[in-house]
């Protein structure tokens, strides 16, 4: 028992760690404010592009969303950051990071997009045709409210994932929270730095998880 | 010339040849971990619902302390901490071992709430009538509430469930000889980036038909339940 509380919840280790994980902490909030708006965005117009007219844009979108859910975010990660440079582009830890994000995020979040455009009637979209709304005006302020309201805790939930995912960066060296830890547990050959950086995960991330556990029960009934 | 650089530096014919075994040999790892994971998840998911349904308050607050800790932490912070923290208190596993158990438990908190959400959706009076014919707890849960809890999940469990054998790929952190672990040795080895190619399409190989299948058991079930 002592062992584990020495070796996983040291807390003199922890306090020395502290600033370097904070300073990974704010790396990570930064990455987390490029890649979900970024993420929403991309996602967004990928599922208003399904719902264009010409045929071969949606099949061609349809087929780059099931590549990108297909293949797991540290391997795009790794090869957009491994890759490029032989094809003489040398992308920054932090451009790599935000360039897999959103051709991950994109696939998933307008993945979600979709299924709450669907769930509209196309009742809702004659109605607003009707008017005298253009298609994107129906679409801006007539549909998507509705739909977003309808997906929002998907929505929630993989915006969770997205922060969670930031983790994956530290594998291409970029100093966020996990690289920090994962630096300052290989600096004093003892666990607790990463522990700590957990529980500032759990403290950010476990008041959305128990919303979105709550939203998605009221759903189901 | 620009043409045949690019060829060479992505798909050069000779590493294609001498590699593609031990690509071939990561893909069976990833295979054999994933599915590993699958089964011991969902059945660890499963089991947590049918204790949650039987309502001991102790019981199942340290249930929902265990699901929510684990859907709220990143899984490479945690394959992390069990990889690298485990042997200092004197427990050694070895990689592959380490990515099972911790993909597991987080399957098995994501599927738990599945599950439980499944079942809290059959209505009560499903209970009341199985009850009444004389079924106990246990044969009511079994035959009457669980058949009905586990086809509503079979949508969103689908999707989790690939989306954390995806995560097969963070061995490759702590030296899984899986796809993306042989791909990026390999590539370093040689300072050439077609085993990347050939790990990106090994995974799509592997992954494509997987989300289509989802795709395909989504749709079916959603029109089932209409």
């Amino acid at each position: 028992m002592d062992a584990v509380i020495t070796q996983f919840f040291n807390v003199t280790i922890m306090a020395s760690a502290l600033p370097l994980v904070l300073r990974g902490l704010g790396m990570t909030l930064v990455v987390c404010v490029v890649v979900i708006p970024l993420g929403l965005t991309g996602g967004l117009l990928v599922a208003l592009a399904m719902r264009v007219r010409l045929a071969v844009v949606r099949v061609v979108v349809a087929a780059l969303i099931d590549f990108f859910r297909a293949v797991p975010p540290l391997v795009l990660l790794i090869f957009i950051h491994a890759g490029l440079p032989f094809a003489g582009i040398r992308p920054t830890a932090f451009v790599s990071v935000c360039l897999a994000f959103l051709l991950n995020n994109s696939a998933y979040y307008g993945e979600i997009y979709r299924a709450g455009i669907e769930s509209i009637g196309r009742g809702q979209w004659d109605a607003a045709r009707s008017t005298g709304l253009s298609a994107a005006q129906a679409a801006f302020y007539v549909v998507l409210p509705q739909a977003v309201r309808n997906v929002l805790p998907d929505l929630v939930s993989n915006t969770v994932e997205v922060v969670k995912l930031t983790s994956l960066a530290s594998v291409v060296a970029l100093p966020e929270m996990l690289y920090s830890a994962d630096m300052a547990r290989s600096l004093t050959y003892n666990a607790s730095p990463i522990v700590l950086a957990a529980c500032i995960y759990l403290v950010l991330l476990w008041p959305v998880v128990r919303l979105v556990s709550r939203m998605e029960h009221r759903v189901a009934h | 010339m620009q043409h045949s650089i690019f060829i060479d530096s992505f798909f050069k014919p000779e590493i294609i040849a001498r590699y593609a075994p031990d690509i071939l040999r990561a893909m069976l790892v990833t295979i054999e971990v994933a599915l590993l994971v699958v089964v011991t998840g969902l059945a660890l998911g499963l089991l947590l619902a049918v204790v949650r349904s039987f309502r001991f308050t102790p019981i199942n607050a340290l249930i929902v302390v265990y699901v929510d800790m684990f859907r709220a932490l990143p899984p490479l912070v945690l394959v992390l901490l069990v990889y690298f923290g485990l042997p200092n208190v004197g427990i050694n596993l070895p990689s592959g071992a380490v990515l099972w158990l911790v993909l597991s438990l987080v399957l098995g908190a994501f599927a738990e709430e599945i599950f439980w959400a499944g079942i809290l959706s059959v209505r009560k009076g499903q209970w009341e009538a199985a009850r009444s014919t004389g079924l106990g707890f246990g044969q009511t849960l079994a035959y009457v509430i669980l058949p009905q809890a586990i086809r509503l999940t079979v949508p969103p469990l689908t999707n989790r469930t690939i989306a954390i054998t995806k995560n097969t790929a963070l061995g490759s952190v702590i030296g899984v000889p899986e796809i993306l672990n042989v791909a990026t040795t390999t590539e370093s080895f040689l300072g050439n980036a077609t085993p990347l190619t050939m790990g990106a399409i090994a995974y799509v190989a592997l992954f494509v038909p997987v989300v289509l299948f989802g795709r395909w058991l989504e749709t079916r079930f959603a029109w089932r339940r209409a």
